[in-house]
């Protein structure tokens, strides 16, 4: 955790001597993230390949997609205030386009893939599948294709001034539309089992832990990058910004921004995350189908982030990946239990932890250089206020 | 438009809310350089006039600051145009610092290019504004940890960053002490040197010691107009504060009621 950016507890306290020169912090601030960098690097890259088993860092990697959709949703909520109920979209998306890319390369040229002979409908390839085969507008789509379904959206909707509880439903019922079209169009999507059985990768076979490995480390890779991104963001003058807009989205407009643009910019990063961390999820689970893109997966992107600490950086992947875990060591051992645990894990942060868990390093760090006023911790949860008198 | 002196020109304004007129055909003209005070008993539409003004709320008539036309602009529009203005309850954002909430403040027109970018040192205006305040010891502090008084100043610094011309201020030195009321004063003097100022307050002694010229709403309308002297000496004012007409001797304190 040596990269929580601006924890806004620290800076809180009045200093009794001059505050340090603008100059001093930044530099601190950049020789401690380039140190988390470069320990989270050696972490992934380096422990946990030796220490886990084959099975457990195929695991990893899909905890590490979940990760991916967690920091892009820790901008848009934590930062920007937009609760996004519906990132499985944005999610399924991308998984989709690398799923039917990979479907089409596994079936080989000119050939439709297996399902679809199956499901037996079909003469040909539909028209909107071709384009999939090539790998120069799959990959690009697999993160270009959510982000525009969420600047289309974000346009219509933060211009009119949706927010708060009606953004959160809107996005969620975005999640259900898209399943059930999903789900509908069973000779062409798959339908409920989805797109199964993928094999190989760009000419890699799946099957071989070798390049289970080396999916393993992509996605490592491409979460650290994000990472970056997300932490260049939010310690831009953007990031301040998107804060200003959370806090008080009119006030922000009577300094002559519109909020809605600033909104959007952060609407569509976290869905280009989510997108690319769809589609990185489909190699190294080798499916991608309507339940784990649905309302339930979308509720549960949100809740590994305000476990973690939706305004922090880092606090969003370790919840997302320490709820991922979490539910495949409980669900392995109590099946069943899991969701009544996962609920009330929840319900406690919401009400007693607002913050997350990563408000508590903040705790901590406060009681250590001053014990006078604690429990000003509701700081950390964005407030809504109204500036129309 | 820097630099440059413009009046607000407003003609037959009207707000209704659902069949409630809430401004009713207000016609005032504020010069360039005034500090206008608004006055009136609550409901008279003060706030409303401002709020149309500024775009919050739509409105039939015509405003005018400058020579450009403001009704029909969306808020962030009209405020590129040099009108700023602050609320009743301050709305600073307390979870950025002193600093952080004038950057943001000054930089409207910045391209996404420098948005994107981190913030190197503290840009000139941003610092001039620190110290026309006075809260360039607390710039780093967090604005939620300021006192109410400070709040409100740094509000007015938000609006001097952002170059704004005309200031629209709602009850500036509510809840303030007498000090920070001196202060708050003068502090809108300096700044009506070279940009025009409309306050909306209740203190009748702030405004016998800072308003050039007064204008009283009533019930949507303009009641009365010109300085605090002939304001203060209209009958019509007095029956509005009191119910009744009075000695005109007695108005100043009638009007404290």
């Amino acid at each position: 955790m040596t990269t929580v950016v601006r924890d806004p507890v620290t800076a809180a306290d009045p200093a009794p001597e001059p505050p340090t020169s603008p100059a001093a912090s930044p530099t601190r601030h950049r020789i401690r993230a380039a140190a988390g960098f470069a320990f989270g690097a050696a972490l992934l890259f380096a422990v946990a390949p030796l220490v886990l088993s084959d099975f457990r860092l195929s695991l990893l990697a899909k905890y590490l997609c979940v990760a991916m959709v967690a920091v892009g949703i820790g901008l848009a909520w934590g930062r920007g205030g937009m609760l996004t109920l519906g990132q499985g979209v944005f999610f399924g998306l991308g998984g989709y386009a690398m799923a039917m890319h990979l479907k089409l390369a596994d079936a080989g040229p000119g050939a439709m893939p297996d399902f679809m002979l199956l499901y037996g409908q079909l003469d040909e390839l539909p028209l909107w599948w071709r384009p999939f085969a090539s790998p120069w507008f799959a990959l690009p789509a697999t993160v270009l294709l959510p982000m525009a379904v969420a600047f289309v959206l974000g346009s219509l909707v933060f211009r009119r001034r949706v927010r708060g509880a009606y953004f959160a439903i809107l996005s969620q019922a975005l999640a259900a539309a898209m399943v059930i079209l999903l789900i509908g169009q069973q000779g062409t999507t798959g339908g409920t089992n989805g797109l199964t059985d993928i094999q190989g990768f760009f000419g890699y076979d799946l099957d071989d832990p070798v390049n289970q490995r080396m999916v393993y480390f992509v996605i490592a890779g491409t979460l650290l990058a994000l990472l970056a991104v997300a932490r260049h963001l939010t310690q831009s003058r953007y990031g301040e910004l998107l804060v200003a807009v959370r806090d008080s989205e009119e006030r922000v407009r009577f300094l002559g921004y519109d909020p809605a643009t600033v909104k959007l910019v952060a609407y569509v990063v976290a869905a280009g995350m989510a997108g690319l961390a769809g589609a990185l999820f489909v190699p190294a689970v080798g499916i991608i189908s309507p339940a784990l893109i649905g309302i339930v997966p979308s509720i549960e992107f949100v809740i590994g982030v305000a476990i973690g600490g939706r305004a922090t950086l880092l606090g969003p992947v370790l919840g997302a990946v320490a709820v991922a875990w979490a539910r495949t060591a409980l669900s392995e051992r109590f099946p069943g239990t899991w969701t009544y645990l996962q609920g009330l894990l929840f319900v406690v942060v919401v009400a007693f932890l607002p913050g997350g868990l990563a408000s508590l390093i903040g705790l901590v760090r406060r009681r250590d250089d001053d014990a006078a006023r604690p429990g000003r911790f509701g700081r950390l949860r964005p407030r809504r206020r109204e500036g129309t008198a | 438009m820097t630099g440059q002196l413009h009046g607000l020109y407003v003609r037959d304004l009207r707000v209704s809310f659902d069949g409630f007129t809430a401004v009713d055909g207000v016609s005032l003209d504020v010069a360039p350089g005034d500090i206008r005070f608004l006055i009136g008993p609550n409901g008279a539409g003060k706030t409303t006039l401002v709020d149309a003004v500024t775009g919050l709320v739509r409105a039939t008539g015509s405003v005018r600051f400058g020579d450009r036309e403001l009704l029909g602009r969306p808020v962030h529009r009209i405020s590129r145009m040099g009108v700023g203005r602050t609320f009743q309850t301050s709305t600073v954002f307390e979870e950025l610092t002193v600093l952080q909430n004038l950057d943001i403040a000054a930089g409207a027109r910045r391209g996404w290019a420098t948005l994107l970018r981190r913030r190197h040192g503290v840009p000139d205006e941003v610092a001039e504004a620190l110290d026309v305040i006075g809260l360039t010891s607390r710039a780093d502090h967090l604005a939620g940890t300021l006192a109410h008084g400070q709040k409100q100043w740094l509000e007015i610094g938000m609006l001097l960053v952002q170059d704004t011309r005309l200031l629209l201020l709602d009850e500036p030195v509510a809840g303030m002490s007498h000090e920070e009321r001196d202060a708050t004063g003068h502090l809108l003097e300096k700044v009506s040197q070279d940009r025009t100022v409309v306050v909306i307050e209740h203190d009748m002694d702030f405004l016998r010691r800072f308003a050039r010229t007064v204008t009283v709403l009533h019930a949507g309308r303009v009641l009365s107009e010109g300085t605090v002297a002939q304001v203060q000496a209209d009958p019509r004012v007095q029956e509005v504060y009191l119910g009744h007409p009075v000695d005109a001797g007695l108005a100043p304190t009638s009007m404290e009621a």
